[in-house]
């Protein structure tokens, strides 16, 4: 059965980790507001990360103080994967790290749905959310692929620039003890395959890892502009600890 | 999980429950939380504190916190002293939960109602959705997300009139 392992450390390991992914996306996402190529775009990406947002205060008042762990933590103490964390790039960056991140997490979030884990409540209602963000992502890998010169050559270089991140999605995490990873990693290629082909893309080639960087997020181990980014979302709590709107 | 569900609902609970489905929603002032089908139930405590469930449309929804202290506000005005609002993901809230009533109304507002669906079913995209203004039901989707997280802005083209249409989740 999926996600059975209730113990509370693990629990928490867990509710860091997604609650981390689903912060930290939320954030560069919402980065794109006021700088989205159409009005209707800047409003998706916004919806998105509105979603993700509200995904990330439950999964992180799991663990404690919600505020307190998006503010206050140090960059060494987020357990978000590396792909959430890079920077947004142009806009076929953006869609390739939603593509890839999306379906990931609805595939996982699907798994834990079927269980009777702590996740399962949660999971049950983001999986409806998350299907609606997959969609927006495949279409606009089909839209881009299918486009322009131009918008081809960006999305494939987007899609390669990102590759080397997706490994990690599959690194098993602790408390979710019961998701068979190898075969969510089978379900994640049969869409990417599926979504890049109908676009007239190309599946990247090389390691979805590097030497070092198989789960390196989920140990606090983080790329360079995630520091810049944690300042820019952090700063304002600091500067002003108890400010509200 | 209700799990009070075997406790049979005093009159004064059905009663406050009625009263907390009878708020309007915060973004949809044409719609009550109960044609809505947030409000899960009222629960009267030893301590005289009254405990309302709640379930968010969406897990983002930033309305919950409005339609809280609405309730809040409404019990406490019907002689309540204390009343705590607490919210719950399961069952996860479904377009199917908003009543018959709720998607007249939606519809006579200009908000083309959510089309019922299978619960875990795909992303229905393929059945056409009729026009709120002239009731064609020639329309095509501009953007899944519009100006709340539950809607998609969709175009009619026999009017050529540009409409949100409150998405099936």
């Amino acid at each position: 059965m999926t996600g059975t392992d209730t113990g509370a450390a693990t629990v928490t390991a867990a509710a860091l980790a997604l609650g981390d992914d689903a912060l930290i996306l939320s954030h560069r996402l919402g980065e794109w507001a006021g700088h989205a190529p159409v009005l209707e775009e800047e409003v998706a990406l916004a919806n998105i990360a509105l979603d993700l947002l509200g995904q990330a205060r439950i999964l992180l008042s799991m663990v404690g103080d919600e505020d307190e762990l998006a503010f206050l933590r140090e960059e060494r103490s987020f357990r978000n994967l590396q792909l959430v964390e890079q920077p947004n790039g142009d806009f076929a960056h953006t869609i390739a790290r939603q593509l890839y991140f999306s379906v990931h997490q609805h595939e996982l979030y699907a798994e834990l749905a079927r269980g009777e884990g702590p996740f399962a409540p949660l999971a049950a209602k983001a999986v409806k959310e998350t299907a609606y963000h997959r969609d927006h992502a495949e279409q606009w890998t089909l839209r881009l692929g299918d486009g322009t010169e131009e918008s081809r050559a960006r999305m494939q270089a987007a899609l390669q620039a990102l590759w080397k991140f997706t490994g990690e999605l599959f690194q098993p995490v602790e408390g979710l003890g019961g998701v068979d990873w190898a075969a969510l990693e089978e379900r994640w290629l049969a869409a990417l395959t599926d979504v890049v082909e109908r676009a007239g893309l190309t599946l990247p080639e090389g390691p979805r890892t590097g030497a070092w960087a198989a789960g390196a997020g989920r140990q606090g181990l983080h790329t360079e502009s995630f520091g810049r980014m944690l300042a820019e979302m952090q700063h304002l709590h600091r500067s002003h600890p108890g400010a509200s709107w | 999980m209700v799990t009070t569900a075997d406790v049979p609902v005093t009159r004064l609970e059905a009663e406050l429950a009625e009263l907390a489905g009878s708020v309007p929603d915060p973004e949809l002032p044409v719609l009550t939380l109960g044609e809505l089908g947030v409000v899960r139930g009222v629960r009267m405590h030893e301590d005289g504190h009254a405990e309302v469930t709640l379930t968010p449309t969406y897990t983002g929804c930033p309305a919950i916190e409005a339609m809280s202290a609405d309730i809040e506000r409404v019990l406490t005005g019907h002689g309540i002293p204390e009343v705590r609002v607490t919210t719950v993901l399961a069952p996860a809230w479904s377009t199917d939960d908003i009543s018959a009533e709720g998607r007249r109304k939606l519809a006579e507002f200009g908000i083309a109602p959510p089309r019922p669906h299978a619960a875990g079913g795909p992303v229905p995209v393929t059945l056409s959705v009729r026009c709120p203004n002239c009731g064609s039901t020639d329309t095509e989707l501009l953007s899944r997300f519009s100006s709340t997280a539950c809607k998609a802005l969709r175009r009619c083209t026999a009017c050529r009139e540009p409409f949100d249409h409150f998405k099936e989740l």
